[in-house]
């Protein structure tokens, strides 16, 4: 009884990595198309060409009035 | 047992978050890509006066097309025509290359398409994008 026991606990034991690397690799295979990522870089890719930059200048500001004493 | 279910959904698990990790971002920066946006960003100037004569337009699938041949002089006509040609073979290749930079051929239309949107949507006012088959001033 004990034997048969430790034997099914073998047989899960390698089952079971097995089972999770098969597992994880369909998860691998159905990986989705980075929709966003795609969008950034694009964007990123098309700034550049374009030089497009936004001209966000920093916008200095005026030195604050001379404070009269 | 109970702690072997557990080391499997763990396994499962973080395989899963990094996959999930590794698509979320798209890796642009490769010497490939590089030469490509160089290539045509010094295209680029020449370009842009024909965009904004209307001459050359940007089209739905991500490239430019002479969208109307009499906006251009007769003398030019044939420079206008080798500067789409040149263009439209570096955005096919800017598109392949991304994929497979990362290491996905299959994603090329995606990328492709995805491109034509923000081509389009970043078009200055004035130039010709195309939208549902037909050609719209932005």
């Amino acid at each position: 009884m004990k034997k048969t026991n430790e034997v099914s606990f073998c047989k899960i034991r390698i089952i079971m990595p097995l089972a999770a690397f098969a597992l994880s690799a369909c998860v691998t295979i159905n990986i989705y198309f980075p929709a966003a990522a795609a969008e950034k870089a694009a964007d990123k890719i098309i700034e550049e060409v374009w030089q497009t930059q936004k001209a966000d200048k920093p916008t200095v500001n005026q030195p604050a009035a001379k404070e009269t004493k | 047992m109970n702690a072997l279910i557990k080391l499997f959904v763990a396994i499962v698990a973080l395989t899963a978050a990094l996959n999930v990790f590794a698509a979320a971002d798209l890796e642009v920066n490769t010497p490939g890509v590089n030469t490509i946006k160089q290539s045509m960003q010094a295209r680029h100037a020449q370009l842009a006066a024909y965009y904004n004569s209307g001459a050359v337009g940007l089209t739905a699938d991500g490239m430019v097309a002479l969208r109307d041949a009499g906006a251009v002089p007769l003398a030019q006509r044939q420079a206008v025509n080798a500067l789409v040609a040149a263009e439209n073979q570096d955005r096919n290749a800017l598109y392949a290359e991304i994929a497979n930079a990362n290491g996905h051929p299959e994603w090329q239309a995606e990328i492709r398409s995805t491109f034509a949107q923000r081509w389009i949507q970043r078009a200055q006012p004035g130039w010709w994008v195309q939208s549902g088959g037909v050609w719209k001033q932005k």
